[in-house]
């Protein structure tokens, strides 16, 4: 257990507005949370929480049509204010991204090797070929793949072979933050045992720092320090793995650990029902946007934000059954949510 | 959800084979190399009884959703036997099996790929009703209203008129399995029916399918590659490798007693979503190989933890599995001639290879 975390990146409001045709999406909202050097930090949710959309904010890699603000604190610098040719500098070189699908990511009539030489020259001009060439042959080495595969196409590897390669390009530059989304989505689940206990040597041996996007809870269980859950765009619940699986308190990480199926399941076990699905961004509901599907739903959800704080067993959580709900919605003032609403 | 004394068969496979042929080069052809074909099923032989949920896993390229094809005749097989209810697909004619259909359907993966997007979910989902069982317009829509609400469409009349696209995910899946049950069949092949779906939706999905098949006495072919999900709602499970059945049985003998090490490797790497069981264990190495050319003996040897000799000379058949009837296991180690060459069953002096 690390007593002394080192600070890596400190998030402080971000927001991610994306402008559509029908509006504006509230695609992340307000959220503020930090990343350890060397942890692996798992942020999960289902589509459209707004896991991908803060990964790609992470890197300001969102589209034109986003607008972001809020501030990126990395190492101490806020990287709203960098321009583009500085963000250059720090994309790939000191934050890289491995993403879904290995096909679409690699050139397909580019070599394994020229992808890996080029991403380091690019950033390292200086670099010699034949360093650079080296350095390949050193990285897939790490990853269980044989040298003579370097002068193979993307086509010509296996689908595990090609993750393997995606990884490769993250490490090539020792990035100090990889973000991973989905990174392992696309493989087949023995195939995807083989590349996480690869990722927990990998985190071992170079003390990476890891954000792991995925929807996949069992993953996140398998390999995260620490857990971010995000539900509509907001954060609903952080934590250490091990207090957000075996003591979550907001209901929404409630209901969704208790609804993922898992071979240690008893016979004619049930499983959590969390009816309804996630709203629609451009007009999420007000106050809690969970509230629609919370079994403990109280008026103050329907109108007021919850504060996204720490509580007691150490978590942070965004809720009103962890807080002190405002005296107007106490006691014999008890006013319909609708009402309000509707006025 | 108790055991069916009446083990009446609804599907039955015999041996059934699938082999795409690969297309060959001019050079190829010139050169007189023979035909290659992908063998993707390749001699599988199983049976669902009546209002029962059979589970097939396996990676991809294993074969189940070819399986899954061939049981609703939408591929002919290239050898062996497809059975329903006593009727043998194969020998049917086009007009028969246009007539058979509305007894076998089908639940595919991705709903939005599988609805038409300019037909409204009220024409969508009784298409097949109007063209198997009444095409008068009035019934159609009524037949369409009553199985809208079965599968949870609400309010039904207001979603008759919305498009694909309008809906979400989770409702587009039910409007899938409610075209898929208006025409009242008895068996529903749902290939990984929930993969597309949010998590907190697919425990929905799961449980309304385990209602309805109650509710219409269904039985289902349910294809997953989740192990997880499997045990949720299969009575039994197959594992498919490489166009291959390499065991089958009852949901307690899979999970509690697997015999073939790729069941249990399968098994094993299933990630458990608790952090106080993590394990440090290495899969099994390697990749599902080549359909095209298999490799000889048992398909899995090449990847097999505990492979030998004759595991690449000789191909290992189903046996059962002693004092579990119903277990059926392909190894030459485990439940074959060669358990003395298992080392589960040789002194642990040595810690086993797991």
């Amino acid at each position: 257990m690390a007593s002394e975390r080192e600070l890596l990146m400190h998030l402080e409001n971000l927001s991610v507005n994306y402008r559509t045709r029908r509006g504006w999406v509230s695609a992340v909202d307000d959220v503020t949370m930090d990343i350890y050097k060397g942890e692996v930090l798992g942020l999960v949710g289902e589509s459209g929480s707004g896991k991908s959309t803060l990964g790609k904010a992470l890197m300001r890699l969102n589209p034109r049509s986003a607008r972001v603000t809020g501030k990126l604190m990395f190492l101490g610098e806020d990287l709203m204010t960098y321009s583009n040719a500085q963000m250059r500098r720090i994309r790939g070189d000191r934050i890289s991204m491995v993403f879904q699908d290995p096909m679409t990511s690699l050139n397909p009539i580019q070599r394994i090797v020229n992808h890996i030489t080029e991403t380091i020259r690019t950033h390292q001009p200086q670099t010699p070929e034949s360093e650079a060439v080296n350095r390949a042959k050193e990285l897939v080495d790490v990853l269980g793949i044989s040298d003579n595969r370097l002068d193979d196409y993307p086509h010509q590897l296996s689908g595990g072979m090609r993750q393997r390669i995606m990884i490769a390009l993250g490490l090539a530059l020792n990035a100090d933050l990889i973000i991973a989304d989905e990174a392992t989505t696309s493989l087949d689940v023995i195939v995807e045992a083989q590349f996480m206990a690869l990722l927990k040597d990998l985190c071992r041996e170079f003390n990476l720092t890891i954000l792991l996007i995925t929807h996949n809870i069992g993953l996140v269980a398998q390999l995260a320090d620490r857990v971010a859950v995000m539900y509509a765009g907001r954060l609903a619940e952080v934590g250490p793995v091990e207090t957000i699986f075996k003591d979550p308190q907001h209901p929404y990480t409630r209901g969704l650990l208790g609804a993922v199926p898992t071979i240690l399941l008893d016979d004619h076990e049930e499983l959590y029902r969390m009816e309804g699905s996630p709203p629609d961004l451009i007009a999420p509901p007000p106050g809690c946007r969970f509230h629609p599907r919370c079994k403990h739903a109280m008026d103050v959800c329907k109108i007021e934000t919850p504060v996204f704080k720490p509580i007691e067993n150490g978590n942070a959580t965004s809720c009103w059954l962890y807080d002190d709900i405002p005296a107007e919605f106490t006691g014999e003032l008890l006013v319909s949510a609708q009402e309000v609403v509707g006025t | 959800m108790t055991d069916q004394t009446n083990h009446d068969v609804l599907l039955e496979m015999k041996d059934v084979k699938k082999h795409f042929p690969v297309k060959q080069s001019v050079f190829e052809r010139v050169a007189g190399e023979s035909q290659k074909a992908v063998r993707a099923v390749d001699g599988v032989s199983f049976h669902i009884n009546r209002g029962e949920v059979l589970g097939l896993a396996g990676e991809s390229g294993s074969g189940k959703t070819t399986i899954g094809r061939l049981a609703l005749r939408l591929l002919d097989a290239t050898d062996g036997q497809v059975i329903l209810d006593g009727v043998v697909l194969n020998d049917l004619s086009a007009e028969e099996l246009r007539r058979t259909r509305k007894r076998m359907q089908v639940i595919f993966q991705d709903p939005m790929a599988s609805l038409n997007p300019r037909m409204t979910i009220g024409e969508g989902v009784g298409h097949g009703y109007k063209i198997h069982l009444n095409s008068d317009p009035a019934a159609v829509r009524r037949a369409v209203l009553e199985i809208m609400e079965k599968v949870g469409l609400t309010p039904a009349d207001v979603l008759y008129d919305k498009y694909p696209h309008q809906l979400s995910g989770g409702q587009r899946q039910r409007a899938v399995i409610a075209r898929a049950l208006i025409t009242r069949p008895d068996l529903i092949v749902a290939d990984e029916p929930i993969a597309m779906a949010d998590v907190s939706v697919r425990v929905l999905l799961l449980d309304l399918m385990k209602q309805l098949k109650e509710e219409f006495n269904l039985t289902y072919l349910f294809i997953t590659h989740d192990l997880a999900t499997a045990k949720y709602i299969c009575d039994r499970i197959g594992v498919m490798y490489l166009g291959k059945l390499v065991e089958i049985g009852d949901l307690r003998d899979i999970y509690g007693n697997p015999r073939h090490p790729y069941t249990q490797a399968l098994l094993a790497a299933v990630p458990v979503p608790d952090p106080t069981l993590r394990t440090d264990d290495p899969p099994i190495r390697g990749e599902i190989p080549n359909a095209i050319n298999p490799p000889s003996g048992c398909r899995f040897h090449t990847r097999c933890p505990i492979a030998a000799d004759i595991c690449s000379q000789e191909e290992p058949v189903l046996r059962e599995v002693d004092g579990e009837p119903g277990h059926f296991a392909a190894c030459h180690l485990r439940t074959g001639d060669y358990k003395h060459l298992d080392p589960e069953n040789q002194d642990a002096t040595e810690a086993p290879p797991q």
